[in-house]
Parts: C-alpha cells; structure tokens; sequence
C-alpha cells in the first residue's frame, strides 16, 4: 500500500513537470504577451522595459529554469496583468469554482440517480424511454447556448433568479462561500444547473446500466427467489453494486466539471476559476496559465487516488496493488 | 422552492426600496486587473481609477481638458509648464494634496515593479520637477512640449505620505486604494466587482449615488441580460445586435456618443517584391508587391462601401469616415471626403496598376478585439471580391493575432485605434516611419514610410501655437490619407443602455464611471 | 444443402442485425442518420447557395427573417445570418464540417487509442507502464482546456480541430480496449494462436481486435457527438474551425448573440440539426451498446 502510494506520486510529479514544460513551450508559441498588454501607444522603449519587467528577455530555457526553482520553492511565479503571485489569484477564486462544481454534482446525483434507477428497473416502459431519450439532450446540446436560456427564460421572463454573478457571501473557514446564504443560493442555482445538465445525463446512464447489469446477477436472482422486498432487493443489493462505477466516472468527472466550468462561468459571469483561467489565456498570462493547469493535475491526481481508495471501501475485492 | 426565493427577493426589494434611490449598480464588459493606478495602462483601469483619484487635468466626456486637480496651467517659458493646484483637496484618509504628491506621483511612476504597460512614456519628457510653493508646480522639459498637458491626463495623484513604497498588492486589497476622486473604494473582488462608496469631501461635482456596486460582466449576452432582469442598471459596450431590441423596449434607455476608437485597415508597405497573403489568380507568388502601388490601394479603398458595413455589421453604431478622427474633435479634418463606393472606377484603377484580372489576397483580423472585427473582415472579403480582388478572410483570437501583426506576417489586416483627441497621436504611432530611436511609428505594423510626412511632424511636435500646430497636422493627416497610408474604414459609437429611471453621460474616451451617472425619469 | 429443409442458423452477424432492429427507436436513429450523410455529402449540389462563397454573399441580405426573399432573387427558407449566409445552406455544408470533425476524429482517436491499448495489454511490461501513463497524462488533462491550448497553438482550421480532438480522446479507447484486451488475453484462442507461432500482428490485429470491437464501437457512436458538441463550444470560445467555412457550432455560437435581439433563426435551425444528428448518433449507439454487451445476453 505504501509502496503504491510513493509509486504513484513520483509518477505525479514527473506528470507535473511534463505539464508545466508542455504549457510553457504552447504558451511561447502562441504568442508574445507583451504585445498583448502592452498600451497601444507605448513606445519601442518602454515595450523593451515591459519585456524586461516580465522577465520575457531571457532565452526561454533560461525562464523555464528560473520558474522550475521557484517553483520547487512553492512560487508559480506572478500574474502578468494582477501583478500578484498566481496561486494566490487562483486560490481566491477557487472556491466559487468548487461550490458551483459541487453544486452541479449534487443537482445530477439528485435527478440523475432516481431517473437512472427507474430507466432501469423497467426499462421497457414508456416513461423510461422518456428518460433515456431527454439524457440525450444532456449531451448534445451546447452548454453556453442552454445558460443563455436559461437566463433568458428564468431571470429575464420570469424574473425569479438574478441572471448573472454570486450572489451575497458568508464566512466559513475564512473563506466567502455563497451557498450558506438564500441570496448565494438563488445566484448559484442557475449555473449550477447549466454545468450539470451533462453530469445528469451521464449519472443516468450508468444507473441505469448498472441497474440493469446487476438485475441479471446471480445473487440478485437470488435475493429476489428467497422473497425478499423489491425495495430491499433494489436498494441494498442493486444499489450498492451500481455506486461503484457512479462514483468512479463522478469522481473522474468533477476534475472535468471544474474545467469545463469555463464556459459556464463565462455565461454566469461566475467569478470563478474558469473566467480567470480563459481570460488568462487570452492575454497569454502565463503564471497563471502555468499554475492553473498544474493545480488542476494536482487536484486529478490527488482525486484520482481517493477514487481508489473508496473502490477498496465500496468493494473489498479490488486491490490497490492489483491494479497495474 | 423557486417560489419562495422569488417571494423572499420580492420583500427584500420592498423593504430596501427606500435606499434603493442611493444605489447604483453597473456592469461593464471589460475587467479591472488593478487598482494601482499606475501598475497597469488599460482602459478599464483607467475608468476605476477616475472613481478612486483624480488628475491634475482632467477630460469632459468630448475629450477635451478641464481643471482637475490643476485650476490652470501654462508654458511660463518654451520649456517650463507651470500649474496651479486646487486648495483645500483632501485624500480620503484626511490628509492633504499639495505640489509634494505631484513630484512623488511623477517620481513612482518609473519604478512600479513588474509593470506590463506602464505611464513611463508620459512622464519621460519631464526632465525636472520643481516644486515652487505648496499649490505651484513647474515641470521642465528638453525640448518645447506642447503635448504635456495631455499627457497628464493619464497620471493619477497619489499622496506622498500614504504611498510611499506601496506594491501592487496593497492597492488591490483596498488597504491603499486612497485618491482624492468622488468615490472611495469599500471592497474589491478581483475580477468580479468594486464596491464604492461616495466621498462627500470631493471638490467637483457631488456625485448622485451614495453607494455604487461596478460589476464585470464580460460576456456581451449575459450583460444584456442582466440590465434586462434588472440585476443591474447601468452597462456599457452594448453588443450591436442588441441595440435595436433595447431602443424599442421603454424600460430601458440608450446614451450614445461618437468616439474616438478607428477601425482601420493596414497595408504590408514593407516588402517590395512579393507580400506573403498576395497570389496571381492560380495560387503563385507575385513577383511585387501591388500594395505598394497607390493606384491599388486607393482600388482597395473605394472597393468598401463603407455605409454599408455601418449600417448592415455595426447596425448604425458607428460613423464611416476617411480620415483619423471625429467631426467635432481636435485635429478632425472639416468636409474631408468619406471615400465614395465605387467598384467600376475600383477595377479601372487595378487595370491601370497592371492588375486587369485583378489578384487574390487574404485579409486577417482579430475576432475577439473589437465590436463585430470578424464580421468587417467578411463584409470587406465580400466587396474586394466583387470588385476584383479573390478576397480569403482569416480572423484570429488577438493573442495570436497581435503577435503576427506585429511581426508584419500579413498582407492586410484589420485593426483599430483609441485616439487621443490630437492628429499627432495617430500620426505619430500608426503614420510615422518605424524608428527606436525616436520612438514614432511604435504601432507602425504595416511599415508605411514618409520621410516627408516625419519631417512636417518633427516640426510640429515643437510648435507651442496651438492654431498653428494644428494646421499644421491637418496637413499632415491628409499628406497621410491621400497617400492611403492606411485604410479609415468607421469610427466607433460608444453605446450605454440604462434601466428607466437613470441616465449615463456617454464619454468619448469609453470610459464608465459613477460619476457620470445620474437620475433620471 | 437446400435452403428450404436445412434449420435456420443465424450467423453471429445476422443475430446482431435482427437484434438490432429489434428497437424501433435505433431503426429512426439510423434512418435519420443516412438521410443526414446524405443531405451532407450532397450538399454542393443540393444546397441553393455556396455559403462559403464570399463572392455569392451579400451582406445587404445580412439577418433576413425565414422565407423572406434576397436581392438576388433567392428565397432564404430558413433565414439569413449576419453575412447574408442563406441558413439552410449554411446547415448542410455546416453538416458536413460537423461530421467530418466528428467522425473524422473518433475514426483517428479510435485508431490510435485501439493501436496503444493493445500494445499496452499484449506486451505488458515496461511499454504498458509508459502507454498507461500517458494515458493518465491525457485523461488528466481537461479535454476542453487541452484542445484550447492546441488550437491556440496551431490556430483555426478544421484538421487542427480534428487534430486537436484526436489529442484529448485518443486515450479513452486505449483505456477501453486495454481493459478488454487484458481479459481476452486469457482466453483460450489466443493461447491457441501463441502456440501456432502465429505472429503478433496477427494475434493483435487478427485476434485480439476484433474481440475488443464491441466496446471500441460504443465509445465512438459517444465520442463522435461529444468531439462535434466540443468543436461547437471551441467556436464559441473564439477557436475552433475557420469563419468563413462555419461548422454547424459556429452557426450556432454566430447566432448566439442575435438571442436576445429577437433574430432566434440564427442559432435555433442550426441548433435543431446539431441536436437531431446528435440524437440520432446517441439512439444508434444506446442499441449497439445493448446489442454487443455480453453481460446482457439472457
């Protein structure tokens, strides 16, 4: 188990490094950051000063040495535009980012998994069809253009949710957190929605797979011929049997949620992670960019590892030192 | 559950409805990224310091100069500006403003760290500060400046006492977010609002709002959308698509103005033989360069029905023009001609350059900069081809865009320009020959080259007769344009939308501010 | 052997067919996807205009309400976009682009992935440990911010989307095959064809493959919607294909910020056609998935 564990960490790490050359080569290729920032009637001389400031006139193995040994020492370096260290501008914004994916999590385990539970127990009704044919729609329609009408249909219609931003916050932890007050919940309800409309569907989908799988099981055969409850049978046995693979793919799946949180935020004008991370790239801040997608692995890393680790709890038969 | 939240929201708005007139809320579209006035030369930066600090000159919404914290200035000698402070201004900590935070001000702009975009280039011609009482300052210069005043236009005052060895950080924060302007700031969340609160020991004008929430919303719908939920209710950059829905809707109203953003088109002057976007008709290689023909360039230019662009893309946000800048604006060139629309005389033009059968070019332009770029690149692609010109269209996000611009790798291109309110400033930074040592043409990206026309500027740059001096850059402007140096294709309109009950003075220069809003039925 | 005495023995493809069309719901899948292949491979000569013709679009016809009538005597059915681009043409060259980089880069994906996984599962050892690990690298990189970075590098162009998507999803069909490869590995056959000395091209590719298909075509009929769905939303966030040849997630994102200006014909027909074909795709790939899983044979 120990030995697992360092395994996969020293893997994490050479992932980290990878990554952070990787980014730092697509970044030097896409462009120059100083002609983006840059005030349009500076002159030669003051571009070259802005250079130098930025530290963009040293030869980029060289830039990439120096931010390796901040970073070793914890330091990803200052954000370009904030003039701030970027793990700090991100940690800001994290949680915003982190209520709205887990917001959007909990609304898809919450509609997805009773939908997902019926699709499969009777998977020849009417209603099941139903289901399955809306979960289609979780996946093909296209997330900015459903928040648009969303806002459009609830905030500018109906007026009954606030159309854009966080609402008011309240201090938990010292940190802001929205979802503690009714003003933060109305805000958060809206986008929460929009990011989890694929979750929904993909939740119901693998119940109802499951559902269906672990009804033709041997032991649920079983469980049902010694006469137990079809509530029983569904909800202890079935149930059990299909968290496995719901956790897992969920699990995997907050890491993307909180990427493609980009596309909601900027919808939502959500002050998360997300709309820094795009406005970031689009003015090539680099710092940022660089932090944000190391933390990002982190964070996959780190989730990946309890995801297996809830396996051994959830189902005893995987091992850790079983998987290759 | 939506029900009670809307009932709850329904008696909260009741119970704060008496308030309610002392607050305001806005969203602008483009993000504030510091509040360190001077970290940062950004427009929207500059419009949330104008809230927090103010100016020795300050701009009226024409973008002409007014007294700020400066009640006068003039040039005692050819090279000595010398300004008159206002008495009795307090920061908003209670201390006082006098000639001391000027020269500290001028001092600290230099020396902000890790600075991106910084005011250097308006502060480097003042080669000495000499503090002559309390509330008189002389600022020299080495040559005659008659440009000086404008210049500090861009600088906000910061107090000595205050902000002595202050970082970036702290300014965000809010710790040192301390000026002299109408708002003081109450709380700051990167990237998403401001608060502010009004500073009622402010020496202008009272502002209306006692507190005001400044929100960024950057993308075009959402905001939009907001103004119409009425979560906000002041935006600004209203997407043109939106305009003619919100002019007939009567619960909001829009506040408009002419600016002083070109958007223009420029041209590869700097390779002689073979651009690398130009082909004959099958695909090879001209043998030169048919840009640095006039003849094909003034084809390109009447080849674009200009109007049309204003009125089918911009949906009438914009005025079509042949030249720099605005009627009614310093150093606008009166009855200079809109270049009329004429295909036929277009062809003729190619013929007589040698191109009967015309050519084919690719047209590149940024599609995330400014208010419908992809579309103008398209509408322009649809005329050149008719005209004559096999027109490809490329548009880029500006990340990309800018660096290759500025690396000339493109035949044509589309960019735009926030003027300063004088020909010299276009002149000098698009026109002027590319030159490190003088600093002109720094935005130069199609190398247009007039050792003429950089003479005539030269001489101007000295001139402290502000009637002659502008004379003079008229003529220079049209040396500029009949040489078709660039291509003017419209100037933008600044468009707000405001909620019934409030009104925006629109601005020339784009900027949003508080204090500009008002009440209004 | 005659035909009319002999007992009916289904071969392995014809159960899977009659399995198959055993859904009525995968059957209208099917059918609207032909017809969707069809309108998209047909388009020059069916569609009333060019749309990617700059020299046939006029922008004084910019925005034209659905049936309204342009300067050139053509009827717009379906309305115009802000270029002047006849919408029902636009959708069905916009078809082809959609699919093209859908099934473009699930085919690619699928065959790089497929390739590794197997070499993965078949090897074993030290090239499994470096193949896994990319695969980790991969899948441990939003998709999303992935293909931003790479289109941001490489710039627009419908390759580079498909590039750029084959560079995000290639490493769920390693994961899938590899999984299957491995069980399949144990199984007699391939033991069987260890001990014939066939070689390993053939195991892999002869044996190995066609064994792991069932699972391999699943994740393609999803990955196909979800590589057109992602070039829809890389063009709304400015990247993505080139916008003179509009896919129909460019149509749809152009048409976006026409929404609340009441002019809804710009991204709603658009949006209609991106979500039929991706239904259609998703009905077909529910009943493969059905169809090929062992584990629901009763």
């Amino acid at each position: 188990m120990a030995l697992y564990l360092i395994r996969r960490l020293m893997q994490s790490g050479f992932v980290l490094i990878a990554m952070s050359l990787l980014v730092f080569l697509g970044v030097y290729a896409v462009g120059d950051p100083v002609e983006i920032l840059i005030s349009p009637d500076a002159d030669q001389e003051e571009r070259e000063r802005a250079v130098r400031a930025l530290g963009l006139d040293l030869p980029l193995w060289h830039q990439y040495l120096v931010f390796l040994g901040r970073a070793l020492q914890g330091d990803l370096g200052r954000s370009f535009v904030f003039n701030e260290p970027a793990i700090q501008l991100i940690l800001q914004r994290m949680p915003a980012t982190l209520e709205l994916a887990f917001g959007a999590m909990f609304i898809s385990v919450l509609i997805g998994l009773p939908l997902g539970l019926y699709a499969g127990l009777r998977p020849d009704g009417r209603l099941s069809k139903t289901i399955m044919a809306g979960s289609i729609l979780g996946f093909s329609l296209p997330s900015f253009w459903v928040g648009l009408m969303l806002i459009m249909l609830f905030a500018v219609q109906l007026g009954w949710l606030p159309s854009t931003g966080r609402g008011e916050t309240a201090m938990l932890f010292g940190i802001r957190w929205s979802f503690l007050t009714g003003d933060g919940l109305a805000h958060i309800l809206l986008p929460a929605i929009n990011l989890s409309l694929f979750k929904i569907s993909l939740v119901i989908r693998l119940t109802r797979a499951g559902v269906r799988e672990t009804m033709l099981m041997d032991y649920v055969k079983f469980a049902r011929a010694k006469g137990l409850t079809p509530f029983r049978v569904t909800f202890v046995h079935v149930f059990k049997n299909i968290m496995i693979p719901v956790v897992t793919v969920l699990g995997l799946e907050l890491g993307g949620t909180i990427a493609f949180s980009v596309v909601t935020e900027s919808v939502f004008a959500w002050p998360g992670m997300g709309k820094l991370i795009i406005d970031s790239i689009n003015v090539l801040d680099r710092p940022v960019i660089v932090a944000y997608l190391m933390m990002i692995v982190l964070m996959f890393i780190v989730i990946n590892l309890l995801v297996d680790l809830v396996y051994t709890l959830l189902d005893p038969r995987v091992r850790l030192e079983g998987k290759a | 559950m939506l029900r009670t939240a809307a009932a709850i929201g329904l008696a909260l708005a009741s119970a704060i409805g008496v308030a309610q007139a002392q607050n305001l809320t806005m969203a602008v579209g483009a993000p504030v990224t510091s509040l360190d006035p001077h970290y940062h030369q950004l427009s929207p930066n500059n419009a949330a310091a104008s809230m927090i600090y103010s100016r020795l000159v300050e701009t009226d919404n024409l973008a002409r100069m007014q007294p700020g914290l400066a009640l006068s200035w003039t040039a005692v000698e050819p090279t000595v500006w010398e300004f008159k402070l206002r008495p009795g201004v307090r920061f908003h900590n209670g201390r006082e403003f006098t000639a001391d935070d000027v020269a500290f001000t001028l001092a600290r702009i230099p020396t902000v760290p890790n600075s991106p975009a910084s005011f250097t280039t308006f502060v480097r011609p003042i080669t000495r500060v000499e503090v002559v009482d309390p509330l008189t300052i002389r600022l020299h210069t080495a040559t005659p400046y008659p440009l000086l005043p404008m210049d500090l236009t861009n600088i906000f005052i910061l107090d000595r006492e205050t902000h002595e060895g202050a970082t970036t950080e702290r300014f965000n924060s809010g710790e040192l977010a301390i000026g002299t302007g109408p708002f003081r700031m109450t709380r700051h969340a990167n990237g998403d609002r401001i608060e502010l609160e009004r500073n009622d020991q402010y020496f202008g004008e009272r502002p209306a709002y006692a507190r005001v929430t400044y929100r960024m919303i950057t993308n075009d719908s959402a905001r939009t959308a907001a103004l119409l939920a009425g979560d906000v209710d002041v935006i600004d950059q209203v997407p043109t698509a939106d305009i003619a829905r919100l002019r007939r809707d009567n619960r909001v109203s829009l506040q408009e103005i002419t600016g002083l953003r070109l958007i223009y088109l420029s041209l590869d002057h700097m390779r002689e033989d073979g651009s690398p976007f130009i082909t004959d008709n099958d695909g090879r290689p001209l043998p030169r360069n048919p840009l640095k023909d006039l003849r094909v360039r003034q084809a390109l230019s009447i080849a674009i029905d200009r109007p049309a662009i204003v009125a089918r893309v911009m949906e009438g946000s914009a005025t079509a023009t042949g030249q720099f800048l605005a009627e009614g604006i310093h150093s606008h060139i009166p009855g200079y001609p809109v270049p009329a629309f004429d295909a036929d005389r277009a062809r003729r033009l190619l013929a007589e350059a040698g191109y009967p059968n015309g050519f084919r070019i690719t047209l590149h332009g940024p599609n995330d900069r400014y208010p419908n770029d992809a579309r103008i690149i398209q509408a322009i692609g649809q005329m050149w081809t008719r005209a004559g010109v096999r027109t490809a269209v490329e548009a880029q996000t500006w990340s990309t865009f800018v660096g290759r611009a500025g690396r000339q790798e493109f035949s044509a291109f589309l960019l735009g320009w926030g003027m300063n309110p004088d020909g010299s400033h276009p002149l000098r930074n698009l026109i002027a020959c590319y030159n490190r040592d003088t600093g002109l043409g720094a935005s130069n990206r199609g190398r247009y080259c007039n050792p003429e026309l950089d003479r005539g500027l030269a001489a101007s740059s000295q001139n402290l007769d502000p009637a002659a001096r502008e004379q003079q850059l008229l003529g220079l402007e049209r040396m500029a344009l009949e040489d078709v140096a660039v291509i003017p294709l419209h100037i933008q309109t600044n468009v707000w939308a405001a909620r019934r009950g409030f009104a925006i003075t629109p601005r020339a220069d784009e900027l949003t501010r508080a204090q500009d809003v008002r009440p209004a039925n | 052997m005659s035909a009319t005495t002999a007992p009916r023995v289904e071969t392995p493809f014809q159960r899977f067919v009659s399995e198959f069309f055993a859904s009525k719901l995968a059957v209208v899948g099917l059918v609207v996807i032909s017809a969707i292949i069809l309108v998209a491979v047909l388009a020059p000569w069916i569609a009333p205009q060019d749309p990617y013709d700059l020299a046939v679009l006029d922008i004084m016809d910019g925005r034209l309400e659905p049936g309204s009538q342009g300067g050139s005597g053509i009827t717009y059915w379906l309305g115009t976009d802000d270029q002047g681009r006849d919408m029902l043409s636009g959708i069905m060259y916009g078809l082809r682009i959609s699919l093209l980089v859908g099934v473009g880069s699930a085919v690619l994906a699928a065959a790089v992935g497929a390739t590794l996984g197997l070499l993965a599962a078949y090897v074993g050892g030290k090239t499994d440990t470096v193949i896994m690990r990319l695969v980790d690298l991969q899948l441990s990189f939003p998709a999303i911010l992935a293909a931003l970075m790479i289109l941001a590098f490489l710039g627009k162009g419908i390759m580079n989307v498909v590039f750029a998507i084959v560079v995000v999803e290639w490493a769920y069909y390693a994961r899938t095959v590899r999984g299957n490869a491995l069980v399949e590995r144990q199984r007699e056959y391939i033991e069987a064809a260890r001990c014939l000395a066939l070689p390993p091209r053939r195991i892999l590719f002869g044996h190995l493959l066609p064994n792991c298909l069932p699972p391999l075509i699943v994740v393609a009929t999803m990955q196909i919607a979800r590589a057109i769905a992602l070039e829809a939303t890389l063009s709304f966030l400015g990247l993505g294909v080139p916008i003179t040849e509009p896919s129909l997630g460019l149509l749809i994102s152009n048409g976006y910020e026409y929404m609340l200006s009441g002019k809804y014909w710009i991204s709603f027909y658009p949006g209609i056609a991106l979500l039929v074909t991706i239904v259609a795709i998703n009905l077909v790939g529910d009943q493969l998935r059905d169809v090929l899983n062992p584990r629901l044979k009763k």
